[in-house]
């Protein structure tokens, strides 16, 4: 096992090469959950807050888009940012930026389909007491995502978890360029088929280590909900 | 709590009034008048119609045809009518937050807040508890809440549907104090029970209802002395009423 102690002293002694991979995944994933959050929760709150034909088909494809093949959207995306492609004059193919469009397009049906769950379930319960209150329609929203807060971030963290964890998606459009593009799980990927495994585990150690902290995270956030808040 | 006239919200008159879902009917004519005065408690079996009729009186259900007028105006937004629910909805906060939530629904000043919480809260044996989270609360304790959250309406008429149910009997006495504090302080309520001693404590009027009829609406006195109606017979007499 000399790999595996390899692997320990590249994370202990904070490797560079590891590290800037490390920021880079960090740095994509956020920027994918941000921009997936600025259209998934109004996307979300809008379905879960209107009536409308076709509505419940909606439901349907969001729920089934929360399971995209990242390879499948990897693809689409590429095809778009390709120099061919309607969007190739971006010139952002093999980029961070086309990185961040494929896991924000990867993660927003999640953000969208969680979060219209979770505002549907608190607008059912609150209804009855809203048309008592005479409540108006901006301070009913208001109220719905201020009240299911916490949910709602851990929406986000569920988000980041799929970002930092996929592979399919980034490895298309990033082209896993050394240095630029070279994200946690791309370099995994690549460093295993090479055979150069310290690096490797020592990635897949930290890589792990993020997803077991996001899910720290939100189980906290929800505890914290749910002392504070009921 | 501020204390005023009972000019324009009552009476509550109800004039034939039908409500159903699809084939459903679940008011069937009810024609019925909510005035100033005593307590007026709707008793009737499941599926009489009860909640429907607690709805429809505050406003928040339109009847299928027939008419409802408050005050003698059909058209009044429900400011100053209030209604808890059987199973009242805690608001994601702490109890003191859901009292000031009702506030600001209600256009009550934020300088008056602390005050009218605090005073809301010893009405209905809650003082000590704004601080926490109101989902934690138990059964009783969340009626009593839903009662301070009605209140800081300043109601004219108070609405509640069946507030002890599934309460203890020292939750149950608890609610039913502050009811009577409330009805003393000139608040018309109107309540739903099946609980026939309920009735009996609080009643001023009660109104029978079945299968979506009024059967009987008289002073409660009457109604438990000398029922006028077969069913209203059964029902004193403590059988079933199917």
């Amino acid at each position: 096992m000399s790999g595996d102690a390899s692997a320990l002293e590249l994370v202990w002694n904070a490797d560079p090469r590891l590290i800037s991979i490390v920021l880079l995944s960090l740095f994509v994933s956020f920027s994918a959950v941000v921009l997936a959050a600025l259209a998934g929760l109004p996307l979300g709150a809008v379905i879960a807050l209107t009536r409308f034909p076709g509505r419940e088909a909606a439901i349907v494809i969001l729920n089934a888009l929360m399971g995209l093949p990242p390879v499948v959207v990897g693809l689409a995306v590429y095809l778009l940012l390709s120099r061919s492609g309607p969007l190739g004059s971006w010139g952002i193919l093999f980029t961070p930026k086309a990185m961040i469009i494929a896991q924000a397009i990867l993660v927003m049906p999640i953000i969208a389909a969680l979060a219209r769950q979770t505002i549907e379930d608190l607008w059912m319960e609150y209804r009855d007491e809203f048309a008592a209150m005479n409540v108006g329609p901006l301070r009913r929203i208001a109220t719905l995502l201020w009240d299911a807060r916490f949910s709602l971030v851990t929406t986000l963290l569920a988000g980041f978890g799929r970002a930092a964890a996929e592979v399919g998606a980034v490895i298309i459009v990033g082209g896993n360029i050394e240095g630029f593009t070279r994200t946690m799980t791309t370099a995994i990927a690549l460093e295993t088929s090479k055979g150069d495994l310290p690096l490797a585990l020592g990635l897949g150690m930290v890589l792990i280590a993020i997803v077991v902290v996001v899910n720290a995270l939100a189980w906290g956030v929800r505890r914290t909900g749910e002392r504070l808040a009921g | 709590m501020t204390m005023r006239a009972p000019d324009s919200e009552l009476p509550i008159v109800l004039d034939a009034v039908r409500y159903g879902v699809g084939r459903l009917t679940i008011l069937d004519g009810i024609s019925l008048s909510f005035n100033p005065g005593a307590p007026t408690v709707l008793i009737g079996p499941n599926g009489s119609g009860k909640t429907t009729l607690l709805r429809v009186a505050m406003g928040l259900l339109a009847p299928n045809s027939g008419r409802v007028t408050w005050g003698g105006r059909a058209q009044i937004s429900p400011e100053r009518r209030a209604i808890v629910f059987q199973r009242p909805a805690m608001l994601r906060r702490t109890v003191e937050a859901n009292i000031e939530y009702a506030l600001s629904s209600a256009g009550i000043a934020r300088s008056e807040w602390r005050a009218r919480t605090d005073e809301l809260l010893k009405l209905v044996g809650l003082t000590g508890f704004g601080g926490r989270p109101a989902r934690r609360l138990s059964g009783g304790e969340q009626q009593r809440l839903a009662l301070a959250r009605a209140l800081a309406r300043d109601p004219q008429v108070l609405f509640l549907d069946e507030p002890t149910a599934s309460l203890d009997p020292a939750a149950t006495k608890a609610i039913e104090d502050v009811i009577q504090a409330v009805a003393g302080r000139g608040i018309k309520v109107v309540l739903s029970t099946h609980d026939f001693g309920e009735a009996r404590r609080l009643a001023g009027e009660i109104v029978l209802l079945h299968r979506g009829r009024v059967i009987e609406c008289t002073p409660a006195v009457e109604f438990f002395t000398e029922p006028k109606t077969n069913e209203a017979r059964q029902f004193v007499a403590g059988e079933l009423l199917l």
